[in-house]
């Protein structure tokens, strides 16, 4: 893995600026913003230290096989056992951004035998990977604990300045 | 209870409407839905519930995407899912939210399972198959559509569908039009693109996709996990297959979060079917007579415009 060229992109790049030579182990030394989903939400300011800290150095924790460590799902080790450090472990490498796109739309269904298929997009990927850890641990997971609504999103959740008055019915409905 | 009611209610003749549209041979709306079984290349949602955090974007995103009127309590608010209609049931899709997300504590599991709840799509609808004026129609791409121009208000679809689901618009007293999800036909699937809610979902909880890979990646999903999913893809076979399916947690069965797990295989129009074979002819007059009122309820409403209008 040490002499193993990595493509200095996205997250190896600031790591790169940190340390240079320090190649293996933990990639970043950085606290990250990830926005490249942002609009109902402000972006999430991530630091990766912390969280290297928290999973005690186990990089499967959230990069699954692509961090250079051994995946301990059953179900990854089927293929994954040895697969070596990706070229770039950041999540937006494996995870679309645009899952709905029409491009990807037709790439996912028209492989055939992709194993894969409904890969998560960006956005499913981080919640679902940080939501399931931080509901274990006791870390926030409240939408806003990690992220701060927009204007936008306070138009698309009628809420904040956009909430509705409070009606004298209450919750009205029109049930029947 | 309630099934027994509706299929007797089909089958008893009290659905008059239904009765009178069929005999009188709608074959457009026979072939369209009598043993037709869906277009082959139909558009699908997977809903795998274990995913679903409760979070309302959905509701949302629709409420945005087939603008509805704000709703009364915004969306972040999670007390919704503590209420409670009559009868301990939760709450229900209405003509202003096509789509709601209910909360089932389930006996045994340390979390509650969230399930979003709108029009299911089904292959051989019973609203449309009970619908005496043809208002809804079965779009190639899946969706179940319907003409708010040719809708009476009689409700019967409300009572022919098995999943309660369509509502009706009361804000004209004369002329209440049914309200329910349209899978973004109009504005998205149509064009190939899935439903904003699909999109919405932070937690990516919907797959869209053609009916039949959706199948597939259902059962796929299953056998991945065997341990965590039951083995059940509810809506592939449930009233002759829906458009939307739904996977759950072993430890939450679909009946004990708010599925009806007793309507079996049978499209609804199966039963609609068996009572015809025992309608007397003389029904046929019926049509003439229901498209009489229907004439006459639009003659008046056209008139009001008119007198406005002057
Ligand atoms: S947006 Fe997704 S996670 Fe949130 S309530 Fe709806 S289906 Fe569940
Ligand atoms: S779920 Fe109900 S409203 Fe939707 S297509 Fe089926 S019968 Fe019609
Ligand atoms: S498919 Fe469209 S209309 Fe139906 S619930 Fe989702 S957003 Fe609303």
């Amino acid at each position: 893995m040490g002499i193993k060229k990595r493509k200095l992109l996205g997250l190896a790049l600031m790591a790169a600026m940190v340390s240079p030579w320090s190649l293996p182990g933990p990639a970043t030394a950085e606290v990250f913003e990830l926005d490249s989903v942002k609009n109902l939400y402000e972006g999430v300011s991530f630091d990766h230290d912390m969280h290297i800290e928290i999973t005690g150095e186990d990089c499967t924790a959230c990069h699954h096989h692509t961090a250079g460590t051994a995946p301990v799902d059953p179900l990854c080790v089927t293929c994954h056992a040895n697969s070596p450090e990706a070229d770039d472990p950041s999540c937006k490498s494996c995870h679309a951004k645009d899952v709905f796109d029409a491009d990807n739309m037709k790439k996912n269904w028209d492989t055939p035998l992709l194993h894969h298929r409904n890969k998560p997009g960006l956005k499913a990927a981080y919640h679902r990977n940080c939501l399931g850890c931080h509901e274990e641990i006791g870390a926030p997971t409240g939408c806003t604990d990690c992220h701060a609504m927009t204007e936008v999103g306070e138009k698309f959740y009628n809420t904040g300045k956009y909430a509705p008055e409070p009606t004298a019915a209450g919750q009205g409905g029109g049930h029947h | 209870m309630k099934r027994l009611n509706r299929r007797s209610f089909l089958k008893g003749g009290l659905a008059s409407g239904v009765t009178a549209a069929a005999v009188t041979g709608s074959v457009g709306k026979a072939d369209a839905a009598g043993d037709f079984g869906g277009y082959p290349d139909s558009m699908g949602v997977l809903v795998d519930l274990t995913k679903c955090i409760g979070c309302r974007t959905c509701e949302a995103a629709c409420n945005k995407e087939q603008n509805l009127p704000a709703p009364d309590k915004p969306f972040t608010d999670m007390s919704v899912h503590d209420e409670v209609r009559h009868g301990g049931l939760p709450r229900r899709t209405s003509e202003k939210a096509y789509t709601v997300v209910n909360k089932y504590e389930v006996e045994g599991r340390e979390h509650p399972l969230f399930r979003k709840v709108q029009c299911n799509h089904c292959q051989e609808p019973g609203c449309l198959t009970s619908c005496f004026v043809n208002a809804y129609t079965k779009t190639p791409e899946g969706a179940v559509i319907y003409d708010p121009k040719v809708c009476v208000g009689c409700r019967t679809c409300m009572i022919a569908c098995p999943f309660y689901i369509p509502a009706y618009s009361y804000s004209s007293p004369i002329n209440p039009v049914v309200k329910k999800c349209i899978m973004c036909y109009d504005t998205r699937l149509k064009f190939g693109r899935p439903p904003a809610c699909v999109e919405a979902c932070p937690q990516q909880v919907m797959t869209f996709g053609k009916r039949k890979d959706l199948i597939d990646l259902a059962h796929k999903t299953i056998k991945s996990r065997p341990s965590l999913y039951l083995d059940h893809v509810y809506g592939e076979k449930e009233v002759g297959g829906t458009s939307w399916m739904y996977l759950t947690s072993q430890d939450a069965p679909f009946g004990e979060i708010g599925f009806d797990t007793h309507l079996g295989k049978q499209p609804i129009i199966n039963y609609v079917k068996e009572f015809l074979a025992i309608v007397p002819m003389v029904l046929t007059i019926w049509p003439a007579l229901f498209t009489g009122f229907h004439l006459l309820a639009t003659r008046k409403e056209a008139k009001k415009n008119d007198e406005s209008v002057s």
